[in-house]
């Protein structure tokens, strides 16, 4: 019988039938990072409890690291003891660490798959809620809290309740200029940030099948802001292709093996799904946020809503969003003057966002009075750009270039925004403080659309930029 | 290790009124940098609260007729946004023992069911007609019983959702799940062995 991805991973890993009801879900790839892992380690020394499977574990730190210096210790204390709590808890549990300085260190959604960790038909789980990144080679991966890290840290097991998949087709071929993360807030504009709550997405169709492994990425990051758990595209040849010949990727014969196995993963054709949907994906435009969650977007040239011209049940929470962002409704998105430019994150933090962006400022200048970081995803991704000289191009425009690491996504480090600022950033969440002033502001865009927006001084068109005489 | 089951919740209540209230509203990532949980609870919707007393406004939490509540009645897409476990613990340490909504996310409502914080749900029109009941008169007396199923709020009844498995954890004591995981822990070790890439193909 025709079975989906999702039916055929959930089997495969399912142990029992659990006494609540619940399925015991096997993990088969647990990535652990500083945040969200203290209190679960602790609890795990509190009931005698080891690590299983420390060898299906892997740890690294993010979030709170300072782009701007990593010398130890750490100004901010508790940052260091975070990090110091981290080494000490994978030291004595026996869970390989990507410390600090390693070449593998990174975000944790960036280096699963840059070393060939994240591999097709897994189960992945992280106490970091964009985990559905992983999603992109046709692995269920998913965001958990800090209790559920602690059951997967002792038992390599979750409890979890079945899911319902959506199949999301996305037809024709994007326009240039036009980007995964374009995609995924048409697509969360279109279905609602609550939209995918009891929902797994399956991402397909032309434009899908197009995408490289980063898009891929993208889109499958924010799975989460639409409000499903999980996100995947199945995996093909572009997924296999970029996983030969990675550190943790089979080798040998093992490969051929590996690839068999993967292509039977993959959702059959005539596999049946609890709903679909389906975005003309070449009629897409640059998307810019214009309020307080992903749903809240419009194309470029397109206007911010009037809270009047909505229907009375979403009257309040456009105003609630107008009146934070400063927007008196009805301008045009584009204009929008910022102070801030991020390029970064587990969204669009890897080697070809920065290629895209530096595509864009190459040979131009960052507006005055606009701060503008470049904050690559990982130490290889840095070495790998620095490497085409990508560094340069950024530092030449008068891009702040850093190290590795979340930044400005959440500014759980030194990056900060300041007061109400406003940040044209290529994160993944513009909620109200977000960036770390509680009144900042957040444009969530492509990284490409960030450079234009950071050489403009306000939201502009990537593609008007990109189209004069390049 | 089976905890003490969680049947019912009893107390007055706290009315936040909003749609899609984020973790990084209920408590700001600032706020997660450290190894552990304690004194979350001072600072859950600190900049909301912040913002709405610049403002000369007060948040419910900081007014002081629902000081002591232990029930949170919340709107639709409570807790969206970050898997932070960080959220539900900043409520359960400020006092709260249960939240009714209209719907929530999945993280935050798996994170609170994992920490035993019950999170039922109700008809937009009924959470309405709570928060209303509850803004005119605070010290209104709500309990929650999650075995009928029911919430009397000042001797009225409503009928509150809660997903079945939910509530079994929560009425057998199975709410957190470590324990349970482990139980037959010779069938995850025979499943782990016949998966492909746990045996390097």
């Amino acid at each position: 019988m025709a079975a989906t991805l999702l039916s055929k991973v959930w089997d495969l890993h399912s142990v029992r039938k659990l006494p609540t009801g619940q399925t015991q879900l096997f993990v088969g790839l647990h990535l652990v990072h500083e945040v969200t892992s203290p209190q679960a380690f602790e609890m795990l020394r509190a009931r005698g409890w080891k690590v299983p499977f420390p060898s299906r574990t892997v740890a690294t730190v993010d979030h709170i690291i300072p782009t701007l210096s990593l010398a130890r210790p750490f100004a901010d204390a508790q940052a260091e003891e975070m990090l110091t709590s981290l080494q000490r808890n994978c030291r004595d549990f026996g869970v390989p660490l990507y410390d600090l300085g390693s070449l593998e260190q990174g975000i944790v959604h960036v280096i699963g798959p840059e070393m060939g960790l994240t591999q097709p038909g897994m189960t992945i789980a992280c106490g970091d809620s964009h985990t559905s990144t992983h999603g992109a080679f046709g692995a269920l991966a998913f965001g958990i809290g800090t209790s559920q890290v602690r059951d997967v840290l002792a038992s390599q097991c979750l409890a979890m309740d079945p899911m319902k998949l959506r199949r999301i087709d996305v037809t024709g071929r994007l326009a240039p200029g036009v980007y995964a993360k374009d995609v995924i807030l048409a697509i969360i504009r279109t279905l609602g940030v609550k939209g995918g709550v009891g929902y797994a997405y399956e991402y397909g169709g032309e434009a899908v099948e197009h995408m490289s492994m980063d898009e891929r990425m993208t889109l499958c990051n924010m799975s989460i802001e639409g409000g499903a758990r999980a996100g995947y595209v199945n995996p093909d040849a572009v997924t296999f292709a970029y996983l030969k010949g990675r550190p943790a990727a089979p080798k040998g014969d093992a490969w051929e093996r590996a690839v068999a196995w993967w292509s039977l993963m993959a959702s059959d054709p005539d596999a049946a799904y609890d709903d679909r949907v389906t975005l003309d994906g070449a009629a897409l435009e640059p998307h810019v946020t214009w309020g307080i969650n992903p749903a809240q977007s419009a194309s470029v040239t397109g206007r911010v809503p009037k809270a009047a011209d909505a229907a009375p049940e979403a009257r309040v929470q456009i105003a609630e969003a107008l009146e934070y962002m400063g927007f008196a409704g009805g301008e045009a998105i584009a204009g929008t003057k910022i102070d801030v430019a991020f390029i970064g994150s587990c969204t669009n933090g890897r080697l070809s966002d920065l290629r895209e962006a530096a595509r864009v400022v190459k040979g131009r200048r960052v507006a005055k009075g606009v701060k503008a970081l470049a904050v690559p995803g990982s130490n290889a991704v840095r070495l790998a750009a620095e490497n085409e000289g990508l560094d340069a191009v950024f530092r030449e425009a008068g891009f702040e270039w850093r190290g590795a690491g979340c930044s400005m996504c959440l500014a759980m480090n030194p990056d900060r925004l300041e007061g109400r600022e406003v940040c044209a950033s290529s994160s993944n969440r513009n909620f109200k403080g977000r960036q770390g002033s509680p009144t900042g502001r957040t444009l969530l865009m492509s990284p490409a659309m960030v450079a234009a927006a950071a050489l403009a001084g306000e939201v502009t068109d990537v593609r008007q930029v990109l189209g004069d005489g390049r | 290790m089976t905890l003490p089951a969680i049947r019912r919740v009893s107390g007055t209540a706290l009315p936040l009124r909003g749609d899609d209230v984020d973790t990084d509203r209920i408590i700001p990532a600032r706020f997660l940098v450290s190894i552990t949980f304690e004194g979350l609870g001072a600072h859950a919707f600190e900049d909301d609260r912040l913002s709405l007393k610049a403002k000369g406004e007060t948040h419910p939490l900081d007014d002081a007729r629902f000081w002591g509540a232990r029930i949170l009645l919340v709107n639709r897409n409570f807790g969206c946004g970050s898997s932070r476990e960080h959220a539900p613990q900043a409520l359960f340490r400020g006092g709260i023992r249960a939240v009714v909504g209209e719907s929530f996310s999945e993280i935050f409502f798996g994170n609170s069911v994992a920490i035993g914080l019950p999170c039922v749900t109700l008809s937009r029109d009924s959470v309405g007609e709570l928060q209303t009941l509850v803004e005119g008169a605070p010290k209104s007396a709500f309990s929650l019983d999650l075995e009928s199923g029911t919430l009397v709020a000042e001797g009225k009844t409503f009928s509150v959702s809660i997903p079945a498995n939910a509530r079994e954890a929560f009425l057998s004591g199975h709410w957190d799940g470590t324990s349970m995981l482990l139980d037959r822990f010779e069938a995850v070790e025979e499943l782990a062995k016949r998966l492909p890439y746990v045996a390097g193909f």
